[in-house]
């Protein structure tokens, strides 16, 4: 038992032959913001959809908050968790998508709801109350009735970062939750996902965005063909790259 | 032709008629309502079925939609009572139509789930919804939106084949008609009033998925 909230130790995974994940180790204590950067193809998107079992993985193991993730031991055998197991245990993550993902049936608030109601069997009242009070911290109390075909794109971002986070995660998942929209849309995202690094929530973030990545964390993990190739507090790896592969990635990539 | 004689003809039979009617309206109904329960669980089978299932459930659709209508009828009448399953001709009927349409909805049904973004249900799994959650909450729903207009062609043509069973002798409106007309010999006027009804029964099937569409559109 530690007292670490994730903990990944040697992960591994394959795609078929194609292993993308070869041995990744990476520990976050409560209240870390880490950002995760890389280039296209280096497995960042893997590991955090490993992390919620999105993704099955064959090798290591993931915990949070000491509960294994996805599969346990019985009799010295590797075995997934049932369904529901898993089900309950991804409630424990909360994430947000690159394309959103809202449900196009459902309001805005339905949308937030959903979980609550289904997941948490909180009574509708509450639950809308619940929700509304996340539609306010993301901006978007009047837009509550409002179906995700009627939301701009960074309206729909921030609703799905709602969705998430109204379920109460000990972990936010964010990938690359910017690089869908219009320029003009990135801020209002990237300051809620700021304004919940102040709070104290835990995230892990996949980004593009250097420079947010350099604002928000404490730590960044540099992704390298499936593996952790560096990783440290943003100053060091963003002034000083101690690897040939990260001073080539940051100079590929635009600071601004 | 006599529009008031025939009226009068028609009046003077709405006792088999209405009778025709009534039993091709509770056909096409049973039939309907068998198979679209029937093809919904034939569709999930078809998506998210492990692979023995998916084989064994795509060979019932495929041999089904091969089988010309009439065949079907005929096979559940006078087959399925050699296993020794004797079924009256309106039972049989009913079950090979049922059966027909299942893979009828079946296959539209694979068809709107798999046009859901995967998103959708990895975004339900994210907040820890469980796989039937998913299905009623989430896929179900849009899924629903997708099959209607293609549901209503499909139950339009559960209707018509309704018509394949006075072969085996169910007194629905098509037999009813032939008995009205080899009387009275007026086959033009009772033919048309028959193809009237039957345009009648899908004119209200097709208003009845327009209204569901309507009830469940989503507002963009
Ligand atoms: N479903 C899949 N089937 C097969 N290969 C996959 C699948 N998903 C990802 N891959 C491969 O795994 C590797 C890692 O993909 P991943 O999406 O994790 O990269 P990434 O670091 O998130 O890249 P990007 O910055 O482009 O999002 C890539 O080579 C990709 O082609
Ligand atoms: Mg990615």
């Amino acid at each position: 038992m530690t007292n670490n909230l994730l903990e990944i130790r040697d992960l591994h995974k394959s795609y078929g032959a194609v292993e993308v994940l070869k041995g990744v180790d990476c520990t976050m204590r409560q209240g870390d913001v880490v950002s995760i950067i890389g280039s296209s193809g280096s497995g960042k998107t893997t590991m955090l959809r490993c992390i919620n079992m999105l993704e099955e993985f064959e090798g290591g193991t993931i915990s949070i908050d000491g509960q294994a993730i996805g599969y346990e031991i019985v009799n010295g055998q590797r075995r997934r968790k049932s369904e529901r197991e898993i089900a309950r245990q991804r409630a424990l993550t909360g994430m947000a998508f690159q394309q959103f993902n809202l449900f196009p049936h459902m309001s805005a608030v339905g949308n937030v709801m959903l979980g609550l109601v289904k997941v948490k069997k909180i009574g509708r009242d509450e639950a809308r109350a619940v929700a509304e009070t996340w539609l306010d911290r993301v901006g978007l109390r009047e837009r509550a009735e409002h179906y995700p075909g009627q939301l701009s794109g960074g309206q729909q971002q921030r609703v799905a970062i709602a969705r998430a986070i109204a379920m109460n995660p000990k972990l936010m998942l964010f990938d690359e939750v910017t690089s869908a929209l219009d320029p003009e849309l990135v801020n209002e995202v990237l300051q809620v996902i700021k304004n919940l690094a102040q709070d104290g929530m835990s995230m892990l973030l996949v980004t593009h965005e250097m420079r947010f990545a350099y604002e928000v964390s404490n730590r960044v993990i540099f992704m390298n063909q499936g593996r952790i190739g560096e990783e440290g507090n943003p100053r060091e790896m963003f002034h000083k790259p101690g690897t040939e592969r990260l001073a080539e990635f940051l100079k590929s990539s635009t600071f601004n | 032709m006599d529009i008031m004689h025939f009226l009068d003809v028609v009046w003077l039979a709405r006792m088999p008629i209405l009778k025709g009617l009534g039993v091709t309206i509770s056909i096409s109904f049973l039939a309907i309502c068998a198979g679209t329960v029937l093809g919904v669980f034939v569709g999930l089978a078809l998506t998210y079925g492990v692979r023995p299932l998916r084989w064994i459930v795509r060979g019932y659709t495929d041999f089904i939609r091969g089988t010309p209508v009439l065949v079907l009828v005929l096979a559940s009448y006078y087959v399925l009572s050699t296993v020794g399953l004797d079924l009256g001709p309106f039972q049989a009927g009913v079950l090979a139509l049922a059966v027909f349409c299942s893979s009828h909805v079946g296959e539209i049904v694979r068809g709107a789930l798999q046009s859901i973004p995967r998103g959708q249900t990895e975004a339900a799994k994210a907040i820890g919804l469980t796989f039937p959650q998913t299905f009623a909450y989430v896929l179900g729903p849009q899924a629903l939106r997708q099959v209607l207009p293609a549901w209503v062609n499909t139950a339009a043509e559960m209707v018509k084949a309704s018509t394949l069973l006075s072969i085996i002798g169910v007194a629905e409106l098509l037999l009813r008609t032939q008995e009205l007309i080899s009387r009275s010999f007026m086959s033009l006027e009772f033919y048309f009033f028959a193809g009237f009804l039957y345009f009648t029964i899908n004119y209200a099937i097709e208003r009845f998925g327009r209204y569901v569409e309507r009830k469940t559109a989503v507002p963009t």
